[in-house]
């Protein structure tokens, strides 16, 4: 079996609710989901059908109720906090709708944070990140604060973050949603490109349908639940349809 | 990571500044008042240093070196017949009026020191002879009085000068420094027979006996001795020290009201910096979020937490003890307010500003703690 078909994330049968009594809302309702390595996946669905939720249970960043979850052939299930939290510092890279960098640390700072998480020595982190920055196209921009950039640029700046300390799985909630269709595609190109990566594995969040051309294979939530998991000939029929 | 945590405190220019003010303003209210009360405290005791007596034999009542009831002249005797004493020798101190050449009164503090040996002798003669106080009519007075009796005069007094106590004469054959007496009056020193020269005549005029134990002797022992034989106080000169002190604890609001002072200090700086951390803390819990989803640990992220609080704590630390002593350089050669900066003020304050800078440390560190790392997926 080549790498690229081995299974990066298995989730079997995952519940979750937040809340109690009244205010109780059962965001996942027993879900089965799975991503190969090499595999950029797209997750969509309606606002509040949980995929935020999946994609937090998964990055092991929120417990959950029930069900099992194995991430890079390592089972989350009775881990210990700790040692999840370690886990995701050294595996997992993350992409946020609203960039989360730190406003008052220039680029090259915000993105030598992973390395710096993983133990690498800040000259060394700081020169790999303004390597990094050159590659996602922002050569220029190392010492500014992500303040002065666009809202493109700040997102090229977190997938520089995201990747430094090259994580074998991406999670990005709603990378595109902030951003007009021009750049949507050019961050979507850096995605696609660093999911090539042998042995990795992006995972996508999004309602944003310009971007499902770049998936590889479709997963469609509703109400909490997984309802189809698009690949081949459906899925382009499904893209064709949404576009 | 330390780097990044100092450069996101200090980016946030209003709160750092607001932290270090608030930090910087508990430690000058904290330090300061310390020094004015240590100050204080150490000017109800100078009258014992200036006079340097080995022991101090008062009347039964007494209870401070800054009060004085009157002796019996026999009491003296009385004294030296107690073993282990080497000699006594009699003191009068009492406030007296003196009258300035433009006319105006002055209270001074009249010293009259035991003739032949003028045993509690001004602590530095800064001009002319002590020896002189020995003819009649004749006074030494301190830098003080030289200051509070020029009033009125072309040229400050100066030896050779004189002016009137009670009516009397008092003609200036030195010049003397001292410390300054609580009470802030001038010292005027004279002979014992000219002391009861120039105060008005009571049936008790004896203040104080002066001791000098027996060499080789133990001083407070001899002390205990002479209390016990003659029915008289008598104390070392540090055992009237505490004695003071003690009296100005207990029968004053004077402490209570510098403590309260301090205490206020205390409280504004954990409450400013506590709350201005704190909301540093919430302003910044979406990137602590973020960095704990990307893999810091709790422990790490309170140490940085830890790192900010007290880097903030030690500038200010420094800058309210560097406004303190520059309070200290401007006061001290005024003479007032008093002012004594201790080491062990210094170490209180550092002290309290480590409870300060880890109570806001904490605040911040139980907000991190409990913190989700998936509320960075929220929007
Ligand atoms: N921390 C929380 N506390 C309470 N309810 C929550 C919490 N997080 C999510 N929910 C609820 O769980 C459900 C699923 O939320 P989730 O954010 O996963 O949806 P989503 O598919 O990501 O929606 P969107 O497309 O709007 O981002 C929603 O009903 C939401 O209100
Ligand atoms: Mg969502």
């Amino acid at each position: 079996m080549s790498s690229s078909n081995s299974i990066a994330v298995q989730v079997r049968g995952v519940t979750k609710s937040f809340g109690v009594g009244d205010s109780r809302t059962v965001a996942l309702k027993g879900v089965d989901f799975s991503t190969r390595e090499g595999e950029l996946h797209l997750v969509v669905g309606p606002s509040g059908c949980g995929k935020t939720t999946l994609l937090s249970v998964v990055a092991g960043t929120l417990d959950w109720d029930g069900g099992e979850i194995d991430v890079l052939g390592t089972r989350l299930n009775g881990m210990a906090k700790g040692a999840v939290t370690a886990f995701r510092g050294k595996h997992v890279g993350f992409i946020f709708q609203q960039f989360n960098l730190i406003p008052t640390l220039t680029c090259i700072e915000n993105v030598s944070v992973p390395l710096l998480l993983n133990g690498r020595h800040r000259g060394e982190a700081e020169r790999r990140a303004a390597e990094l920055l050159t590659t996602v196209g922002l050569a220029d921009t190392g010492r500014k604060r992500p303040t002065e950039l666009s809202g493109g640029q700040q997102q090229r700046v977190a997938i520089a973050r995201a990747l430094s300390h090259e994580p074998r799985l991406l999670i990005c909630d709603e990378p595109t949603s902030a951003l007009d269709s021009a750049t949507g595609h050019q961050i979507m190109d850096l995605l696609a490109t660093a999911a090539r990566k042998p042995g990795r594995c992006v995972i996508i969040v999004t309602h944003d349908p310009r971007i499902y051309g770049y998936a590889d294979r479709i997963t469609v939530m509703e109400d909490g639940r997984v309802t189809q998991v698009l690949e081949g000939e459906a899925l382009r029929h499904f893209i064709e349809t949404h576009q | 990571m330390f780097h990044l945590a100092l450069k996101m405190l200090m980016g946030d220019r209003a709160k750092y500044i607001m932290l270090v003010g608030g930090l910087t303003f508990a430690t000058l209210l904290m330090t300061q008042q310390n020094a004015v009360f240590q100050g204080l405290l150490s000017w109800t005791t100078s009258h014992l240093r200036n006079m340097r007596a080995a022991i101090w034999v008062v009347e039964a009542h007494v209870e401070s070196a800054n009060e004085t009831k009157p002796l019996r002249d026999t009491d003296v005797n009385r004294v030296r017949s107690v073993t282990g004493v080497d000699f006594a020798v009699p003191l009068f101190q009492g406030i007296l009026r003196a009258k300035t050449a433009s006319g105006a009164d002055k209270q001074v503090m009249l010293i009259g020191l035991h003739g032949a040996t003028l045993f509690g002798r001004p602590p530095q003669m800064l001009g002319g002879d002590l020896a002189l106080l020995r003819l009649p009519n004749t006074v030494v007075i301190d830098e003080l009085g030289v200051q509070r009796l020029s009033q009125g005069r072309s040229r400050p007094i100066a030896i050779g000068d004189t002016f009137e106590i009670n009516d009397r004469e008092a003609r200036i054959v030195g010049i003397c420094r001292t410390e300054r007496h609580f009470f802030g009056y001038p010292y005027v020193y004279s002979s014992y027979d000219q002391a009861l020269q120039f105060a008005p005549r009571q049936r008790k005029m004896l203040s104080a006996i002066l001791v000098q134990p027996k060499p080789g002797l133990d001083a407070a022992e001899v002390a205990r001795r002479i209390g016990a034989e003659t029915g008289m106080r008598a104390f070392t000169s540090d055992e009237f020290a505490k004695v003071t002190v003690d009296y100005i604890w207990k029968t004053t609001g004077i402490p209570v009201s510098f403590l309260t002072t301090i205490i206020l200090g205390f409280i504004v700086g954990i409450a400013v910096s506590g709350q201005t951390f704190y909301s540093f803390v919430l302003e910044n819990l979406r990137h602590l979020g973020a960095l704990k989803a990307m893999g810091a640990s709790t422990w790490l992220l309170a140490r940085m937490l830890l790192l900010q609080a007290f880097t903030v704590g030690l500038i200010g630390y420094g800058m309210g003890l560097g406004l303190t002593a520059l309070f200290g350089f401007l006061v001290l050669p005024i003479g007032q307010p008093p002012f004594l900066l201790q080491p062990s003020s210094l170490l209180l304050t550092g002290v309290a500003l480590v409870v300060i800078c880890s109570f806001a440390a904490l605040l911040g560190i139980v907000k991190v703690a409990r913190l989700e790392p998936a509320i960075v997926f929220r929007g």
